[in-house]
This record gives structure tokens, C-alpha cells and sequence, in this order.
């Protein structure tokens, strides 16, 4: 594999992560694609190449992301391309598209709102139609086993996931996007009850609507563009097997094949952003990536704090990236995750120039 | 300067009404085991899948790729799913040969499908609510507004009707054979969505189809001839504002005249040797032929009415029966691609068009807004 290192995130936005936006997935994204478009400086009419990702269920309609034009103004005609996927594979998509060579800038967006749907209905319907969907196993229940597959292999605790989710929305707190936000004990939560035992209600990421656009530039353009521009040093993803009972739930062998992919190297990183969706995720991530224990994850709050399916990925590049080119960080790493329990998995390697 | 291209396996399954046969998997590797057979390659030699498929409603199912993973050797891989309405098997394609022409990837497995009977696919197209006017319902009012605007006599959706149906007949995988098929069947058959009749409109099929890409030294070292991907483009524009040609899309003009540039190609009429255009209701031919500059504007029908597009006429297009002879929806746009390779590769059978060096393929979707497209080659230029 060619190891690339010349694209980069030069600009981005993202909305506030909330319950219930009262504004269409489309009006979400309209100001958000003008608001990266203008952080990076860019016209809309001089982006080479336009990548959304989104879902068609969560909106409840078949099509639904074809309304979703509109918001990346396409008149004239665009280059352009779609993927039923978080919005972090629609960046995947366009940085793919960016080293033909050929074009400099590209746009991706993300969005997603869930709030229109009963997502414990939704998603039993993305697990297999034969064995599983007829079960009607939601992403709380699963999860509920994957924390519990944890507990009795002796690598967490009840306490560790709750510490997880105090860090997470203590951190939250300083991230204007976030949704869920708290200075909470760690003995308060633990007294609550179980939604899917060994889950709680802070384990859980909340339900959330939201939308977030980045801006791609190749070489020069990106140093044009950006003061210091989020360079990609790595980026890739892989799937593993769907079925739970065919995995060890403990472990996430595709984050870390991808992390290595990527070129992570297991060296000192400023910002990790995890989709960490469910608190013991994070302890699987971490553990999955190799990071030390202090290691500075989701200082966002992460998707315990705002979790806009279909934009929680993207936002955990944007999170990173942000970071780096605001020069707090140097090397940040971000992860996206698709299907449920960690199925698939994608990383992205960020570095600024020195 | 991206890396070439080059399609070294193709497969398809048998399109048919109802596959009760085979689970959605079964679907699936039927056409993928074809493509891997073709290339002489297995599983364990693919680098990543690209997966597309039109709305997931359509079969029910929330993001099947995540379930299909297992059955495409996915695991441990990069899996890529794209949507981009009707096109899609076309996008899906380009975007496996983006993977290839960026060379992230040396073999790359693109994979498209559409299972319809295991779903109710008007249902889906009316957007999930009732009242919908179908597929046919949305293009009849712009197929109106074409003949309105040429003055094209309405036998030329029969023509093109019978010239498909009758190529499918010399197709091993199409889903209709219409052995008896002629301009009076088709001019009787039931009015659906005036000006277009029963047989001048695409069925609902259930189908798959399958690519491996690979590089410049894989396509050279390729154990059958490969096809080179010359060019590839997509486009896509909104669906509905005032002022917009939805007879010729804008998007559909812009994305041909970006692959002939890419190919140098200046007179598609003569330097083009073959056409699979996605043309889901008869007319949709001549419109194509005219939206994308082919033939000049009001000529497109004359094309058809002298015989110019038929198997063995000067501009053959959709040999394969199209998508008129098989529309597993998210796999047609694909279909056309594979059809075209195969073309080029002098591979297509009793449909073969003599000499056939250099191939156009074409896939549209949405309300004809989204455009994916190819120039497929027999040698590498």
C-alpha cells in the first residue's frame, strides 16, 4: 500500500448535538456545509468532489439522502457520491478520490437524526434478517451483553464503565456541541438501576440529531487554505464477522488491524477521539489501539455526550482535527464505528506539520 | 498519475422475477464466485469490497452489507457501501476503481445487488407511503415532453421495446425472454404510464452482479483478456427547480462529455464501438443517445428507427437486453459496466458485437439526476 501523506483537513462544522432538532436533516446541513466551506475559504464551486454519508432508515424514508443535495448546492451539476455509511467513510470515500491526483479539494458531510424514529426499532432491522432481526435485539441489549462478556472475563468492572461515562460528560461540559453534560459521582451513578444490566443509564450515548461537514485539500492548496492544516497520515477500516456469538466481544481485532493499516504505531498521540458508543467501549478501544492510560481520549465528551448517528464518526475526525489545527495537539488519531458491537471499524492518523 | 485500471473477472447471476432459490448471500455469491472464477482468483486474493445496493426498504433491511460481510470474505477487510439511487451499481464500480486508480488496492471485488421479491420495491420508490405513481409515473410527463419536443413518432419506444427483448433473447442471464416478441405485442400490451405500455417498461428482478478489479500488472498478467477502464465520471444535480431539462439533464450532458475527454474521445457516434446505457423505459434510449451527445438533438429517435442501435447496426446499444430484459435495481447500474467489459473483452457470447474495442457504459438514478459512466476499452491507450 502507497502510504500518502499530502491530504489533509483544512476546515469543518458541525451543529450542536441535540434531542430533537426541530430543523429538517437538510436545514441542519445547509449551514453547516457554508459554515466549513467558509473556514477553510473555499467557494462551493471549487470543490472538486462532494462525499455524504447518511441513512436512509433513520429518516424513514427510502431516498432520503437525496434531499440532502440541496444542502451541497449542487447547481451545476456536481461530482459527487454517497455512501450508507457514517459520514467518517464519506471522508474515506473523498480522500480516496483526492489522490487521483486530479482535483484539490473535496467536500464531506455527514448527518443524521434519530430522533424521528424509535432507534430500538430501527436497528434490529440492520442484523441478519434470518437469525437475528426476527429476535428483535436492540443496541442497548447487545450492549448489555458485550459489558457483561467484559465483567466475566475480569477486565472491567461496574465501576470502570462508570468512570468512563463521569470523564466523559465532566469533559463534555467545556464542548459547546455536547448534549449531555454532568459533574457527576461516580457512586451516585452506580446506586442508579440497570437499564440492560450490567448497563446503566450513564453507560448509554443519548439520542441525538445533528449534522457536521469537513473540508479536504491536497498539498499546496491545503497549506494555501489552512495556517496548519490536519494532515491524514493514515486512514483505514475493516469489517469483521457480523454475528455476536461468532466474536469475542472483549476484544476488537479490526480496530486494531486498522489502527496498524493506518500506520499507528502505538507512539504518544495528543487526542484520541473513540466512537466509543456505549461506556465499556472505550476500555475496549483503548485496549484495541494500545493507548496508555493517560492517554487524553474524547476530550469532546465523546458519543456518550452527543451521539448523532451517522455523524458521530465524522465528528470524532472533526474533534481531533480541530485539536491539531488549532495546534493544541500535534498527533491525534480519531475512530469511527459502523454495525453494532464495534463491527466495523475505521481509524484516521492526524498529524500537524512541525 | 493515477495507476490503469482493469477488469479481469465478471460474473452475474440468472435475473429472474423471484429467486426463492438462494438466501440474499446465495444471490450474492452466486454472481461473486462467477466473477472470481472468471479472474481465476479466490476470496483470500480480494483486498476490500465495495457493496452497493438501491434503498435499503426495498429488502428491509438496515445496511445488509453489515450481514453480507461474512459471505463476501469481507472479514478482515476494508467494506465500502454506496448508495446513490438507481446509479448505484454504476457508482459502485467507479468506486471500486477509484480504489485500484489511487492504489490503496491491487484487487478490489466491486459487488451490486437487488433482491426485489423479498420486498415491495413501488412501495419503496413512492418514498414508503402510499399514493406513489411509480418509476414510470416520474419519467412519462419528460418522455411526453421528449416526442412533444422532436416530434418522434411513437412506434420508436415499440422499436426499442422489441430490438431489447430480442437481444435478451441471445442472453443466458436475462430475466425476460419474450420469444414471441413483436412491434403488435407491443404496441397492444396495456397502456401503464402513457405514453409507455406494459412491454416498453423494465421488470422487477432479482439479481446480482459482481467485478474484480485490479491494476496495470494484474490486468497484463490476467489469464483472460481484461477490459481497461479508460474513463470513469459521475455527476449529480437536484431533482427539481424551476428552469431545469429533465428531458436532458445538465449532470447527464457534463458527466458524458467528462469521459470522452478523458477517453479523447471528439465523435462518440463514430469512435465509440458499443453502448449500454441504462434505459429502464423504452424511450429512455433515444433520450440518452441525444443526452449525452451521441446523436444531435432530435436525432436520437432516428438512430432507432433506422436500425442504427441493433445488435448488428452501426451504434449497437444494450446487446445485453438492458435494463428492459432484467432490473435487479441496485445491480443494473453495474450490469451496464459488466456488460460493456465484457463487450470489449470480446467475452459476450451469442450477444457479442463484432469488433468491439471500445464500449460506453452508463447508469443513471433518482429523478434521472444522479450519473455514473464509463469508457471501457479492449487495449490500454
Amino acid at each position: 500500500m502507497r502510504r500518502t501523506s499530502d491530504i489533509a483537513i483544512v476546515g469543518f462544522a458541525q451543529t450542536p448535538s441535540m434531542r430533537r432538532a426541530e430543523r429538517s436533516e437538510v436545514q441542519l446541513l445547509v449551514p453547516t456545509i457554508t459554515e466549513a466551506l467558509q473556514s477553510a475559504g473555499v467557494d462551493r464551486r471549487d470543490i472538486g468532489f462532494t462525499c455524504a454519508g447518511s441513512c436512509d432508515y433513520l429518516t424513514g424514508g427510502p431516498f432520503a439522502f437525496v434531499s440532502n443535495l440541496e444542502a451541497a448546492g449542487a447547481w451545476p451539476p456536481i461530482s459527487e457520491s454517497h455512501v450508507e455509511m457514517d459520514g467518517a467513510w464519506a471522508l474515506y470515500e473523498a480522500w480516496v478520490r483526492l489522490q487521483h491526483g486530479d482535483i484539490d479539494t473535496a467536500l464531506v458531510f455527514g448527518s443524521g437524526k434519530s430522533s424521528p424514529s424509535r432507534p430500538s426499532e430501527v436497528w434490529p432491522q440492520q442484523l441478519d434478517p434470518y437469525y437475528l432481526a426476527p429476535l428483535g435485539v436492540d443496541p442497548v441489549s447487545l450492549a448489555g451483553i458485550q459489558a457483561r462478556a467484559l465483567l466475566d472475563a475480569g477486565k472491567a468492572t461496574e465501576r470502570d464503565f462508570a468512570e468512563v461515562a463521569v470523564r466523559s460528560r465532566r469533559r463534555a461540559q467545556s464542548n459547546p456541541n455536547a448534549q449531555v453534560t454532568a459533574d457527576d459521582d461516580v457512586e451516585a451513578l452506580l446506586a442508579a438501576p440497570y437499564v440492560s444490566a450490567p448497563l446503566r443509564r450513564h453507560d448509554l450515548p443519548p439520542i441525538s440529531d445533528a449534522a457536521a461537514a469537513v473540508v479536504l485539500a491536497r498539498g499546496d492548496r491545503a497549506r494555501e487554505l489552512c495556517e496548519r492544516p490536519a494532515w491524514i497520515r493514515g486512514l483505514d477500516h475493516r469489517i469483521e464477522v457480523h454475528q455476536p456469538g461468532m466474536r469475542d466481544l472483549t476484544t476488537s481485532p479490526s480496530t486494531t488491524l486498522a489502527a496498524r493499516k493506518a500506520g499507528f504505531d502505538g507512539g504518544p498521540l495528543d487526542v484520541a477521539e473513540l466512537s466509543a458508543t456505549f461506556s465499556p467501549q472505550e476500555l475496549i478501544l483503548r485496549d484495541a489501539l494500545g493507548l496508555e492510560e493517560s492517554a487524553n481520549v474524547n476530550p469532546s465528551g465523546g458519543p456518550l455526550a452527543a451521539n448523532p448517528v451517522m455523524a458521530t464518526g465524522l465528528i470524532r475526525i472533526i474533534e481531533a482535527a480541530s485539536r491539531v489545527i488549532a495546534g493544541d495537539a500535534r498527533r491525534g488519531l480519531a475512530h469511527a464505528t459502523g454495525g453494532q458491537l464495534l463491527q466495523h471499524n475505521l481509524v484516521c492518523l492526524l498529524e500537524g506539520e512541525e | 498519475m493515477a495507476e490503469r485500471c482493469a477488469v479481469v473477472g465478471i460474473g452475474q447471476t440468472h435475473h429472474a422475477k423471484r429467486r426463492d432459490d438462494v438466501s440474499i448471500p446465495g444471490l450474492l455469491r452466486e454472481a461473486v464466485d462467477r466473477a472470481l472464477a472468471d479472474a481465476e482468483c479466490a476470496l483470500a486474493d480480494i483486498d476490500a469490497v465495495v457493496i452497493g445496493k438501491a434503498p435499503d426498504a426495498f429488502e428491509g433491511i438496515v445496511q445488509p452489507e453489515l450481514f453480507l460481510a461474512d459471505a463476501l470474505g469481507a472479514n478482515g477487510k476494508p467494506l465500502l457501501r454506496v448508495h446513490t439511487a438507481g446509479s448505484v451499481g454504476g457508482t459502485t464500480f467507479i468506486v471500486g476503481a477509484h480504489l485500484i486508480e489511487s492504489r490503496i488496492h491491487e484487487r478490489v471485488l466491486a459487488v451490486s445487488w437487488e433482491k426485489q421479491s423479498e420486498g415491495n420495491a413501488q412501495w419503496g420508490l413512492a418514498g414508503g407511503r402510499s399514493r406513489g405513481i411509480g418509476a414510470g409515473g416520474a419519467f412519462a410527463p419528460w418522455i411526453r415532453a421528449y416526442i412533444e419536443k422532436t416530434g418522434a413518432p411513437e412506434y420508436i419506444g415499440w422499436q426499442v421495446a422489441v430490438k431489447d427483448r430480442l437481444n435478451a433473447l441471445k442472453n443466458p442471464y436475462a430475466h425476460l425472454r419474450i420469444e414471441d416478441i413483436s412491434i403488435e405485442k407491443v404496441k397492444e400490451s396495456a397502456m401503464l404510464w402513457d405514453p409507455l405500455r406494459f412491454l416498453e417498461s423494465c421488470p422487477s428482478s432479482d439479481g446480482a452482479c459482481a467485478v474484480v478489479l485490479t491494476d496495470e500488472a494484474g490486468g497484463r498478467r490476467a489469464p483472460k483478456r481484461p477490459a481497461w477502464v479508460e474513463a470513469t465520471a459521475v455527476r449529480s444535480e437536484l431533482g427539481t427547480f424551476p428552469g431545469r431539462d429533465p428531458v436532458r439533464p445538465r449532470a447527464g450532458v457534463e458527466c458524458a462529455h467528462d469521459v470522452y475527454a478523458q477517453a479523447n474521445i471528439s465523435v462518440p457516434r463514430q469512435e465509440i464501438d458499443i453502448a449500454e446505457l441504462y434505459v429502464p423505459f423504452s424511450w429512455y434510449e433515444p433520450m440518452w443517445l441525444e443526452g449525452h451527445d451521441i446523436a444531435g438533438p432530435g436525432e436520437g429517435w432516428k438512430m432507432v428507427e433506422n436500425g442504427d442501435t441493433e445488435l448488428t447496426g452501426s451504434f449497437p446499444v444494450n446487446p445485453s437486453g438492458g435494463v428492459l430484459s432484467s432490473n435487479p435495481i441496485g445491480a443494473s447500474g453495474m450490469l451496464r459496466f459488466a456488460e460493456a467489459a465484457l463487450q470489449v473483452r470480446g467475452l459476450a457470447g451469442e450477444h457479442q458485437v463484432d469488433g468491439a474495442r471500445t464500449a460506453l457504459a452508463q447508469a443513471y438514478g433518482g429523478a434521472a439526476q444522479y450519473f455514473a459512466m464509463g469508457i471501457l476499452r479492449s487495449e490500454p491507450t
